[in-house]
């Protein structure tokens, strides 16, 4: 009998085919890499929301590990993250607050409703800084070590398991 | 009677209206999308116009910034906009978007280690099952068939002689 295991080549490509897709399939397709990670954070020169005297810019992230979170009182996810926001500022995390193409008015009413979790909060109302950032919708957070770099960018919600599962170890992780 | 009549006549208004509703729809839809970005000189313009066919909304799963209406993809043209406008160069605002949104955002990737097996797969299939034909042509070469034994040639005469008279008889029959 002749040898004739070349038959089987096409069954393998299908079997590897299938595999890669399989996997394709099952990804979060929202989710991807950031393009910023490893890198510093964007320049910016905006004011608080408190004050809107007060300039700050990206030397404000220097010092200490930071969650800057990306919000804006248009934004109803942002509202269901609120509580998982306050935890983590419970648990003695630094977080700054970017309120995403929103006005002062709106930006302040949703800070007295939803608690206010954030050490300070840039205001960006057209969504430059955001821009700069990659947001594409909010929320999203990022982690910025004590030199300014950005280590880890969440896309979306963060949901209550996200606290011990994700965030709580990146923090750690870039003290 | 009088109902009937009104039912004769209310179509074709209600029809006017549906159309003229549809008419709204489709150009509300084409202003929406369209943000009114125009250059007065058509080069810029026609850059502008192949640069938002060719960057990917980040937000939506495969549309290009031109053709969707979220706003990052707002955002995005009015950067190119912008930096047409200073005089940038189609790379310079290639990059600044994957720099910022990742290569995500571009239709046509850069081609890095990362990303051979995607530029270089197509080929690679080709020339595979090319080979593979050829593989298969070249074994098949010389390859006879088997000569057939008395029996079998007597059989095939039978047969075929049998196939003959059929043939003859649907032709008189017709």
């Amino acid at each position: 009998m002749k040898k004739r295991y070349w038959l089987f080549v096409p069954l393998l490509i299908f079997a590897v085919l299938a595999v890669l897709l399989w996997q394709g399939l099952g990804r979060d397709p929202s989710s991807r890499e950031s393009a910023l990670l490893e890198k510093l954070f964007p320049a910016f020169s905006l004011t608080t929301l408190e004050d809107s005297d007060k300039a700050v810019d990206a030397s404000l992230l220097k010092g200490q590990v930071t969650l800057v979170n990306v919000w804006g009182e248009w934004c109803p996810t942002c509202k269901r993250e609120m509580p998982q926001l306050l935890a983590l500022a419970e648990r003695g995390v630094h977080l700054v607050g970017v309120d995403y193409k929103d006005t002062r008015d709106n930006g302040q009413r949703f800070l007295d409703e939803f608690g206010n979790p954030f050490a300070l909060n840039i205001f960006d109302p057209e969504g430059s800084l955001g821009f700069d950032l990659g947001v594409y919708g909010a929320p999203e957070s990022f982690i910025v070590d004590a030199n300014g770099n950005i280590r880890y960018h969440h896309t979306g919600y963060i949901k209550p398991e996200d606290i011990d599962d994700v965030i709580m170890p990146e923090i750690q992780r870039w003290q | 009677m009088a109902v009937i009549a009104r039912g004769r006549v209310a179509p074709p208004r209600a029809l006017m209206l549906a159309l003229v509703a549809t008419v709204l729809v489709v150009l509300a839809g084409v202003v929406c999308a369209d943000d009114l970005h125009h250059f007065d000189d058509p080069a810029l313009q026609s850059r502008y116009d192949a640069l938002t066919e060719t960057l990917r909304c980040p937000k939506c799963q495969n549309q290009a910034i031109g053709d969707s209406g979220s706003p990052i993809a707002g955002d995005m043209r009015r950067y190119v906009d912008r930096a047409l406008r200073r005089g940038d160069s189609d790379d310079d605002i290639r990059d600044a978007m994957a720099e910022r949104f990742g290569d995500y955002v571009l239709y046509r990737p850069p081609l890095e280690w990362r990303t051979v097996a995607l530029w270089a797969g197509p080929g690679v299939v080709v020339l595979l099952g090319l080979l593979a034909i050829a593989a298969v042509i070249r074994s098949r070469r010389g390859e006879q068939a088997p000569a057939l034994d008395e029996n079998e040639r007597q059989r095939l005469e039978t047969l075929l002689s049998r196939h003959d008279r059929l043939d003859n008889q649907d032709r008189s029959d017709q």
